[in-house]
């Protein structure tokens, strides 16, 4: 398996070699930072032309084929449309909520986006307790969705923030109790060594089999909802709050909402990808060694967002089948029901590894 | 009971996300049913019903079916429609109102079909054409009968033949004695 530990060594080494530590840490930091960022932006691009093509696609229509070869081109026309439009600053609104609150909701997914294991030894941020700081920086977009509402002196923003507020607060104590859920199975929470051993023993959703399922399942809904996404898309609610809680943002501040929308989204797939699917991990069947051989050759960076794309593409099909739910049916979906299955779910996971039922490749 | 209830809406509740799934799944591999327009417009074939303009079919020999008795004109919402007509004497010295200009606005129609369904004679139709654009309102207002057109002649074997009807007996003589009024004329056409 190909390692980027060996490369990033070397890089380091050769920068201590022409200044001090200090320095070459820094740079590497903004050099690091610098991609992040890139990615970051090439990732949103692909995301929203994959959205409105599969959009498309499951309503019966060709979607965006008009701006250079199958609409290719529509997404940076979109871009330079955006970055010309000018920054409207309301009266009596709370100038510097509103202003920051795009920037939190920016930072947040950018922080989360830094988790992602992108290769062997191509991780950015990761220590002991990854996956807990991962579920922390993603907890403060909440923070930026509610400054927005408030900070905006509107109506329409105030009521889709709240909506937002109640709606991932509670959705994201589904998301815990399923990573809890693998983090039982893995016994550590670190997010490279979670990969590691799923590299090493076979993917969770194998290894946990029946919990491990239905805690992916669960994850894929509750995914969505923490995008404010697909059926849960209530904060935005077009037909009665004209924008939910970007109404009153214009120009890039409200391009920044529309960016992390598409990013957390790729970062809900990235993170199920992470947790369920084995992250890097090649496929591996056991006792084809052959195919075991040709699928290591496979670079992990490519098997990451490989398979990232495919839970995104489930994510985007769940989106555009089911309609948009009320407030209420929303919080009784997760209270009444995700909840309560999640935590029988994780108790189901105890049992599963305390009887060593798990399977192992 | 209500353990039940619960139960039971989570598993239906399953069941039918998983039919709605199903269904787009299966949508996102149909054939796609945009048309793309003024590429497509030579093999472009718009949908039966589709109501295109007013149009007066004429057969072969130049001959509409509109009687113009002016129910069309009357019913119509906008008033899209004008139809003159004038008196003529046919040959066996009877008084015959013909048709002399249709005249359909198309600038202010606004498609009800109200006009077709109610003329008795199914002299006019919509079709299918609706690349109807111009740069003057004047080109819209149109004369839906050809220069020359006359009325087509009634056929005789039209109306008995809805005539019967098993429920009401009375209308019914009532209906035969007038085709057979309406039979005399042609058949004295036809002798003379």
């Amino acid at each position: 398996m190909f390692n980027l530990q060996s490369w990033t060594s070397a890089i380091h080494a050769w920068m201590l070699g022409m200044m001090p530590e200090w320095a070459a840490i820094l740079i590497e930091c903004v050099v690091v930072a610098l991609l992040i960022i890139t990615l970051y932006a090439v990732f949103a691009i692909v995301l929203i032309y994959m959205e409105r093509k599969v959009c498309a696609f499951f309503q019966c229509r060709l979607g965006p084929n008009r701006v250079g070869k199958w609409g290719l081109l529509q997404v940076f026309s979109d871009v330079f449309k955006m970055l010309q439009k000018e920054i409207i600053n309301m009266r009596k609104s709370d100038m510097f909520l509103h202003d920051l609150a795009p920037f939190l909701v920016v930072t947040a997914s950018m922080l989360t986006f830094a988790c992602l294991p992108w290769n062997k030894g191509g991780h950015i941020i990761d220590f002991n307790v990854g996956l807990f700081f991962m579920v922390a920086v993603s907890s403060i977009g909440v923070v930026g969705i509610l400054l927005a509402g408030l900070g905006s002196n509107s109506k329409y923003p105030m009521i889709g923030s709240m909506r937002a507020g109640a709606q991932l607060i509670s959705y994201e104590i589904s998301i815990g109790i399923t990573m809890l859920t693998v983090v039982a199975l893995s016994g550590t929470m670190q997010i490279s060594e979670i990969v590691q051993q799923q590299a090493d023993n076979g993917w969770n959703i194998v290894r946990g089999h029946v919990p491990a399922v239905i805690a992916f399942l669960i994850y894929l809904i509750a995914g969505n909802a923490e995008c404010n996404r697909g059926p849960f898309d209530l904060p935005e609610g077009e037909s009665e709050l004209t924008a939910g809680y970007h109404t009153e943002y214009s120009g890039m501040h409200f391009g920044f909402f529309y960016l992390a929308e598409y990013l957390n989204l790729f970062i809900a797939a990235g993170i199920a990808t992470t947790l369920f699917l084995g992250g890097w991990a090649p496929l591996h069947i056991a006792g084809l060694d052959g195919f075991n051989g040709v699928m290591d050759a496979i670079p992990g960076a490519v098997w990451f967002i490989g398979k990232t794309f495919f839970v995104i593409f489930l994510l985007m099909w769940e989106r555009w089948t089911f309609p948009r739910l009320r407030i209420d049916h929303i919080l009784s979906l997760e209270w009444k029901y995700l909840m309560p299955i999640s935590l029988l779910n994780l108790l189901l996971m105890a049992l599963v590894v305390v009887f060593g039922l798990g399977i192992n490749v | 009971m209500a353990e039940m209830n619960y139960f039971e809406g989570l598993a239906a509740g399953l069941k039918t996300l998983c039919v709605g799934l199903k269904t787009t799944m299966r949508e996102l591999f149909t054939k796609k049913i945009t048309e793309q327009y003024p590429e497509n417009r030579k093999e472009l074939k718009m949908f039966d019903r589709f109501r295109g303009s007013l149009v007066m079919p004429h057969n072969e020999n130049n001959e509409h079916k509109c009687i113009a008795c002016g129910l069309c004109m009357t019913n119509c919402p906008n008033g899209t429609i004008t139809v003159t007509s004038q008196m003529v004497e046919t040959e066996d010295g009877k008084k015959k109102k013909v048709l002399d200009k249709y005249i359909y606005d198309q600038g202010i129609c606004m498609y009800c079909e109200i006009c077709v369904r109610v003329c008795p004679q199914n002299a006019i139709t919509f079709d299918q054409s609706f690349e109807t654009a111009v740069f003057d309102r004047a080109k819209l207002v149109k004369q839906l009968n050809k220069p020359g057109s006359k009325c087509e002649e009634r056929k005789p074997v039209a109306r008995p033949a809805a005539a019967p009807k098993p429920a009401a007996p009375k209308p019914e003589t009532a209906n035969a004695a007038e085709a057979a009024k309406e039979e005399k004329p042609q058949e004295n056409n036809k002798t003379e």
